[in-house]
């Protein structure tokens, strides 16, 4: 053994190996198994699928409303943030534990309370139905069980550079007669274009609180997680393959570039790793 | 993709802000803000929770508690401990030597390791559970000699563990890896140079300073395995009083038009969701106290 | 114990932390590494402690070739420079830790610990904070509690790396007189790495000037200061090259030298 491969802490050599065997049995070889399923089918019959209306009118919604969500949530979000971080009113302890809701509550129990609460002759359908709002069964309702499950990511990312924001900092922007806004701006953003792009790409893959809502109607209310399962049920693996992977596609691109967006923020707000 | 589900461990009380002139805003625009947010709030979060609860309870405690103690019910519940079971102590040992691997040695890879590890949180559900299916199913790889041997992977209690570490893989790692990162390696060096083994090390000198940390990502990893709903409903097969699930039990009932019997198996997740966030309350303010005082 | 390093050499990717060094430490005595930070005294510091493992080259624990003995079996006390104290252990468990974890067979048993864990703070004039924890301590106190926890296995060598670096100036005088006459009282051969040239001259019996990797000078504080060596010892131990920088260019240029990275040493504390 050299010198430089020798460690003093102990573990290395189990630890490593131990993460990159579970890595690659539980993650890696079962994700390349879905690359290499789909190289069954020639490039002609991959563009069939991956383009076929129906599919592209679930790409449409799927990343329509996910777009939509993740721009009210950056909005909402932020104004949330902003009330968790600069104002105090009874029952913030409960209503900040509270903003974790989406993330630990089923998806499937999110689903089915939505659809309750939006469905005609129900809560907020008796409301809306006099304005000729329909939410449920629609592509509004999708985008409403998007804007849920998203929330949490604009105003997890956003609230510690809140809090992180030294009151001084503001003191000392406005003595200088600089906008206040400015000085927010600067370090806000990326944290917001982060949350953004979280609640994005949660959105995109999302499944269990969506289809209930959705109504599932061909070409008008189906997301494209539901296109695959439609191919499962009818046995088209080869197909149901196909359109995962370019699922996989929109994905790893977007966790490149959230990761490129968290080193931004980190960097802005001064805490490189 | 994680970023914001890690634990926040600084929050400071809004007074600095509201005490000093610049950073006040007028009062009206304060309550706008104010009642906007909290509006969005109680539309977005609040309501879904209180329709469930509501709609579970609708036929009366009878109806609620009948369909609970329902056989199939029970099977679910059953199956979802068994699973959450396998899967959560599967992720700890691996988050564990993740963190161990990552935050305390210098390696090439190390930050495209984390990388990969992050990775399950950004596949659709319904994705993960495909992916299994390609391996086991009986059109994936190793589907006919499993039939051959009679293993039942694909529709039965393997998958569904299988795809349930999947989605709950990244939680534990991700969780330990910044906070060790930021304890670094010299307590673990004064241990080894004092005589003290590996083990001995790890057990009494590391654990403890990341025990928070760890159940904190424990916690999160078994409400998502308990509640996972798109990938296991791929790999299940939807079996009566086998293979399902309480998510998929809730959208059984559901789709039979038993709105009550589904919303009352769906308010034990919903109850199993506000505990998690109450524990996670508490180990944030634990764990905010230990770095306080340090 | 003596200690001797045998043509040590050491890189960290493209820098060169130790460039051939060897050196003897005598047995029983104090003595300083002394350097601008970035010279390698830690680094020798810890390849002699079997922290870092060398490139190449030898490290003699008593005549006898330790380099390729474990930390572990080194048998050497190590005080790190933030203590790394175990935060969640009282003082009185970290002061036992070292011997709690000693083999069935050489382990002492629980009255033997406890009265040689308070032998200990008693020397190091702490005993009444045995059941506290480290972060409620003051940072003399920590480092006075790393110290024992070091002394409590009864190490052969006693290594300090920066003992003093992250106090404050007027406890940072005390402590170091404290150390002084700790070591005129258990006399085990000790290193300790310093970036301040008052505190070596002040507490070692022989001081090593180290820079960029490379041993400049070896002697007793006097004698390094009366007769430097080189260029770079003589800038360096100048004790009045206190001011901005400007002036201290000024003065290295008037004795006629060329400049020398003099100003780094300042930003390493």
């Amino acid at each position: 053994m050299s010198a430089s491969t020798r460690r003093i802490l102990p573990g290395f050599n189990l630890s490593l190996g131990y993460t990159l065997i579970y890595l690659s049995l539980i993650v890696l070889v079962p994700l390349a198994a879905a690359f290499i399923k789909t190289s069954t089918l020639t490039l002609e019959q991959f563009w069939t699928v991956t383009t076929s209306p129906r599919v592209v009118a679930s790409y449409r919604l799927t990343f329509g409303a996910s777009l939509i969500a993740a721009s009210i949530n950056a909005v909402f979000g932020f104004l949330f943030a902003w009330t968790l971080v600069r104002y105090s009113f009874p029952g913030k302890k409960i209503i900040d534990a509270l903003v974790d809701l989406p993330f630990a509550l089923p998806t499937a129990v999110a689903g089915i309370a939505l659809t309750a609460l939006y469905a005609p002759n129900c809560w907020m359908g008796r409301l809306l139905e006099p304005l000729g709002i329909k939410v449920a069964f629609t592509p509004l309702g999708v985008l409403v069980a998007l804007i849920f499950i998203g929330l949490p990511f604009v105003v997890r990312t956003v609230q510690p550079v809140l809090e992180d924001l030294d009151t001084e900092i503001e003191e000392a922007a406005a003595s200088l007669g600089a906008d206040r806004w400015q000085t927010i701006r600067r370090l806000l953003l990326p944290a917001l274009l982060t949350g953004f792009a979280l609640a994005f790409a949660r959105a995109v893959g999302e499944y269990g609180s969506v289809i209930f809502i959705a109504g599932n109607i061909p070409m008008v209310s189906e997301i494209t997680p539901l296109m695959i399962i439609t191919k499962l049920e009818q046995y088209d693996y080869a197909g149901a393959t196909a359109i995962a992977v370019v699922m996989l596609m929109v994905s790893f691109t977007l966790l490149l570039l959230i990761n490129g967006l968290q080193t931004w923020t980190a960097r802005r707000t001064g805490k490189v790793r | 993709m994680s970023a914001a589900i890690a634990s926040n461990w600084s929050g400071i009380g809004a007074e600095r802000f509201e005490q000093k002139a610049v950073t006040r805003e007028p009062t009206w625009v304060k309550w706008l803000i104010i009642t906007i947010s909290l509006s969005f709030f109680a539309l977005f979060l609040l309501l879904p929770l209180v329709a469930v609860f509501a709609e579970a309870l609708r036929k009366g405690w009878e109806a609620y508690l009948a369909a609970l103690v329902e056989p199939d019910a029970l099977s679910s519940i059953r199956l979802t401990l068994i699973v959450a079971a396998i899967a959560v102590p599967f992720n700890l040992v691996f988050g564990v030597a993740a963190a161990w691997l990552i935050a305390k040695f210098d390696f090439k890879g190390r930050q495209l390791l984390t990388t990969l590890i992050d990775l399950p949180f950004s596949v659709s559900p319904v994705v993960s559970g495909l992916i299994y299916v390609l391996i086991f199913g009986l059109q994936g790889w190793y589907g006919h000699w499993l039939s051959d041997h009679n293993i039942k992977i694909i529709f039965a209690i393997p998958g569904i563990v299988l795809a349930t570490i999947f989605v709950t893989f990244p939680f534990v790692a991700r969780e330990l890896i910044p906070l060790m990162e930021a304890q670094g390696k010299e307590e673990e060096e004064a241990a080894i140079v004092l005589g003290a083994s590996g083990w001995r090390t790890f057990w009494h000198v590391t654990l403890p300073n990341i025990k928070w940390g760890l159940i904190y990502g424990v916690i999160l990893c078994n409400a998502r395995a308990m509640g996972e709903f798109g990938a296991v409903s791929v790999v299940s097969g939807h079996i009566r009083g086998e293979t399902n699930t309480m998510p998929l039990h809730v959208e059984i009932l559901y789709n039979e038009y038993q709105f009550s019997a589904a919303f009352a198996v769906a308010s034990l997740l919903a109850l199993l969701a506000l505990v998690t966030l109450a524990i996670k309350s508490v180990v944030e303010w634990k764990g905010r106290q230990v770095a306080a005082i340090q | 114990m003596s200690i001797q390093v045998q043509n040590i050499n050491k890189r960290f990717g493209n820098f060169v932390a130790l460039d051939n060094v060897s050196l003897n430490f005598p047995t029983g005595e104090l003595t300083a590494l002394l350097g601008p930070s970035g010279c390698g005294k830690t680094t020798l510091l810890r390849v002699i402690g079997g922290l870092e493992y060398a490139d190449n080259g030898r490290v003699l624990l008593e005549g006898e070739d330790a380099s390729d003995t474990h930390v572990r079996e080194r048998q050497i006390g190590f005080v790190f420079q933030h203590y790394a104290l175990f935060r969640h252990m009282t003082l009185f468990d970290n002061v036992a830790f070292g011997l709690r974890v000693k083999p069935r067979k050489l382990r002492p048993g629980e009255t033997e610990i406890k009265r040689k864990v308070h032998d200990l703070l008693n020397l190091v004039q702490l005993d009444w904070l045995g059941d506290r924890f480290p972060p409620q301590l003051s940072g003399g106190q920590r480092q006075r509690i790393a110290l024992a926890r070091a002394l409590a296995v009864e190490p052969r060598v006693l290594l300090l790396d920066e003992p003093f670096g992250a106090l404050d100036a007027k406890v940072r005088k005390e402590l170091r007189r404290w150390l002084r006459r700790l070591h005129d009282e258990i006399h085990v051969t000790s290193i300790f790495v310093t970036h301040d040239q008052e505190e070596a001259l002040e507490v070692a019996d022989h001081i090593v000037l180290m820079n960029h990797g490379k041993v400049e000078q070896i002697g007793t504080p006097q004698a390094v200061y009366e007769a430097p060596a080189t260029p770079f010892v003589e800038s360096f131990l100048d004790l009045d090259d206190h001011g901005p920088d400007w002036l201290v260019a000024a003065r290295l240029r008037r004795k006629g030298y060329a400049l020398q990275p003099v100003s780094e040493h300042r930003s390493a504390a």
